[in-house]
């Protein structure tokens, strides 16, 4: 089975990294084609890997179907056996029953690398299903066109054998995420994948603001951590595994068993906690201010991590343990609320931005907001918006690299006109913005369409935020792309210099991921009968999850988003078919509602007023002055009597007691030695008369006894 | 027999001998000393021959024992010489106190 060597995908990038890193600045390339190749064997590798799950998961659903089939022929007469086997499934209360031995494609393989005792094992291990071969199949893809994008973005940088050695370490770190059959290894990718991000941002640090945007990104990421943290403690606590099947398992259990071995106060704070890691590192509101400064950044790195990968991560981690976020209905509240106002407030936030790849950021942001939103009522519509996003997102970013490598500048009001110089870009820009804005048939629309379907037939108070906010917000979406379209391609160039189409190797990714930004939508048409061999069967996590979740196409829901997109678009071709000028920009000219936007909401002013400069100006110089008079205080005097007591056993122990010591022996020998040698005189006399006294003595001696 | 007289008189002998060897300065006149030495010996195992002689011991120890230190005499006598010869060859002279290279 090819899954068994699922782990060589994270392995070779990091294989490439260590290459790079110690022999890429000899290289004709300066490493790149090292990183490429990896990472384009590894996307082979994640095909043939999905190529087997997927099948796997195809041919479990049609051994279910096929047994439902046979039961119904045999309800008649054996009504007892297919109640026995009805009962594993009470909870869903359908009729579909699932034969035992047949199971979602899970390929788990661990070693145990600290046989501790007590059930504290951390274990290395692989977890292969369909989640994670989707993931592998978009990080490997992503990676591979950013990759070979960044050797014509970056051509002619100075550093960029580290630029390509980090996006080796990005993509295995988060390959070690998506691949991590436990808890642990997840925390562990999760850091990795913030220093990767931290270091991407700033790697043009010679300017503060990149510095500063990589240090916000940072500690705004880690302050999701410290809830990734203690959601993980908490979760070893409750089931005493880091095991991601065994806790899934401990919660099915539970939860068939009627809720009673879990404690759903402590799962729900445990739940929460690992939504807060999701906050930070998916930029759910209110942590989501680091995203748009994380733009500082190269463009391709992001589109790799701030728009198709890592941001994703968040919405990773819910879908993995969706069946655990299932048991507890309050999370699930939680996510949802967060999902529908992040997918809003940042949707409008993209209206008042100049820097084209702000409004794309916002864009994120918002489209994870969906992402979220969708995981609170259905595991399919989340991860297929997070895996067509991935693709037109990353088409987006490096479309808007692509103008900025010919503009120089990120402002479209440096933009204009680039239709015309830029032919290639400007038609794959648009497929981007048409999929992001869910215009049919593009991967978009039925991505978002499922999200929305998935909030209308959940329902309730939470469903239908998610659903009005979400339709707004497609609106919204439109209108912004619209805006951003008319600005870049549309009038007359503003800006400086001819700008020019981009050279092959940043034209050519851009087609690739044009391609599934056009067509990827078409694996999970939500129709019945495309139900169990599409999207929805190949990715899901278990067959009961399947089997309750049948495909919902809902008429007026497509339409009426459609109609909104529509709209957005009609309203934005209004306003922007000429485009205006800077300061005459309909969106700026809204009094408060534009100031508020263009502070975004005041989120940064409030964390700089109430945590930062109050850590920073107080807290800082208290801690400065603790350190300065305690603890190096402390540190130099020990220091000092260190030296003292060295300097003691120097001059005391070592120089008058050890040498002195040893300095006597030898004096004394050659005293007593100068002294002796006189006895030497060589007059044979002498010693003949000292030998005559010798043997009187002795006889004398003799005769005395 | 009377023991006393030749044993006083070998002591005697040993005496000048030792006293030959120790405060004569002319190599030859040490090896002479030396030779008294020896010959007071010899005066002793002779007569200690006799004394057991007297007692009824029927053995000629002594006086074989006697013709050995002779014997040997002459050879280290021989000796002796050679090596005075040539440390007169070497240095032309044969005072003893000058040969006294082994020393510190």
């Amino acid at each position: 089975m090819i899954s068994d060597h699922a782990w060589l995908i994270p392995a070779l990038p990091a294989a490439s990294a260590l290459v790079i890193m110690l022999f890429g600045r000899r290289m004709a390339r300066a490493g790149a084609e090292v990183g490429i190749a990896a990472i384009g064997v590894a996307f082979v590798l994640a095909v043939l890997v999905a190529v087997e799950v997927f099948t796997a998961n195809v041919s479990a659903v049609a051994e279910v179907e096929a047994a439902d089939t046979e039961e119904h022929a045999l309800a008649g007469e054996q009504v007892a056996s297919t109640g026995s086997l009805a009962l594993t499934e009470a909870g869903e209360g359908e009729e579909t029953a699932i034969p035992d031995g047949v199971e979602a494609f899970v390929n788990e393989r661990a070693v145990t690398l600290t046989p501790l005792g007590d059930g504290f094992d951390i274990e290395a291990g692989i977890r292969v299903d369909g989640l994670a071969a989707m993931m592998f199949l978009l990080v490997t893809f992503v990676s591979l066109m950013v990759q070979v994008y960044s050797t014509g973005y970056m051509h002619g940088d100075p550093r960029i054998t580290y630029f390509f050695t980090l996006l080796s370490v990005f993509t295995f770190s988060m390959l070690f995420l998506v691949i991590g059959n436990n808890l642990f290894m997840v925390l562990v990718g999760w850091e990795l994948v913030g220093v990767c991000s931290y270091l991407l941002i700033g790697f043009w640090w010679e300017e503060r603001d990149n510095s500063n945007a990589a240090i916000k990104a940072f500690l705004t990421t880690k302050l999701g951590d410290v809830g990734l943290m203690v959601g993980v403690v908490t979760m070893w606590a409750m089931f005493g595994t880091f095991n991601i099947g065994e806790i899934i398992t401990a919660v099915r259990e539970g939860v068939q068993a009627g809720g009673a071995p879990l404690d759903s106060g402590l799962l729900t704070f445990a739940l929460i906690a690992l939504f807060i890691g999701a906050i930070g590192k998916s930029a759910q509101f209110p942590l989501h201010t680091w995203l748009p400064d994380a733009m500082a950044g190269p463009t391709p790195v992001s589109a790799l991590i701030h728009a198709a990968t890592m941001v994703t991560a968040g919405v990773f981690l819910v879908a993995r343990l969706y069946p655990v976020f299932q048991a507890s209905q309050a999370a699930l509240n939680v996510i949802a609320i967060i999902g529908a106002i992040t997918l809003f407030m940042a949707g409008l936030l993209a209206l008042v931005q100049d820097d084209v790849k702000r409004v794309l950021a916002y864009s994120t942001v918002s489209q994870l907001g969906y992402m979220v939103a969708a995981l609170a009522f259905s595991y399919t519509a989340g991860i297929f918006h997070l895996f067509t996003h991935g693709f037109f997102k990353a088409l987006l970013f490096l479309g808007s690299g692509s103008l900025i490598h010919a503009v120089h500048s990120n402002n479209m009001s440096d933009m204009g006109g680039l239709k015309k110089s830029m032919p290639w870009t400007f038609w794959t820009f648009l497929i981007g913005s048409l999929a992001l804005a869910a215009i049919p048939p593009l991967a978009g629309f039925w991505s978002k369409d499922e999200v929305l379907a998935g909030a209308l037939t959940a329902g309730g108070y939470t469903g239908n935020v998610v659903l009005i906010l979400g339709g707004l917000g497609g609106m919204i979406t439109a209108f912004y792309m619209t805006r951003v379209l008319y600005l870049v391609f549309a009038g007359e160039y503003r800006g400086a210099g001819h700008p020019h189409e981009s050279p092959g190797s940043m034209k050519w990714p851009l087609v690739a991921l044009a391609v599934p930004a056009v067509l990827i939508g078409f694996a999970n048409l939500p129709f019945e009968q495309f139900h169990p061999t599409g999207f929805a069967a190949w990715t899901m996590f278990s067959l009961e999850y399947f089997e309750g979740h049948p495909a919902e196409f809902v008429l007026w829901l497509a339409l009426g988003s459609t109609a909104a997109a529509v709209l957005g678009f009609v309203a934005g071709r209004a306003l922007y078919r000429v485009a205006p000028a800077a300061e005459r920009d309909p969106v700026l000219r809204l009094g408060l509602v534009t100031r508020v936007l263009e502070n975004r909401y005041y989120l940064d002013h409030l964390y700089m007023g109430v945590i930062v400069r109050p850590l920073r100006d107080r807290l800082a110089v208290l801690a400065y002055w603790f350190n300065d008079r305690v603890i190096d205080r402390f540190v130099y005097l020990v220091g000092v009597g260190t030296q003292r007591i060295g300097q003691a056993t120097y001059t005391y122990a070592d120089q008058r007691g050890i040498d002195g010591a040893v300095n006597g022996i030898g004096v004394s020998a050659n005293w007593s030695g100068g002294l002796l040698k006189f006895a030497q005189s060589g007059n044979v006399q002498f010693y003949a008369g000292a030998m005559f006294v010798g043997v009187f003595v002795f006889a004398v001696l003799f005769a005395a006894a | 027999m009377q023991a006393a007289f030749p044993l006083v008189f070998a002591a005697l002998l040993f005496c000048v001998g030792v006293f030959g060897v120790l405060s004569r300065r002319n190599a030859v006149l040490v090896l002479m000393s030396v030779e008294l030495m020896l010959a007071a010996v010899t005066i002793n195992l002779v007569t200690f021959g006799l004394l057991a002689a007297d007692r009824g011991d029927v053995v000629l120890t002594g006086q074989i024992f006697a013709l050995f230190v002779l014997a040997i005499g002459a050879a280290e006598v021989g000796v002796g010489l050679a090596i005075i010869l040539l440390l007169y060859r070497n240095r032309a002279t044969v005072n003893i106190d000058d040969a006294d290279l082994m020393k510190y």
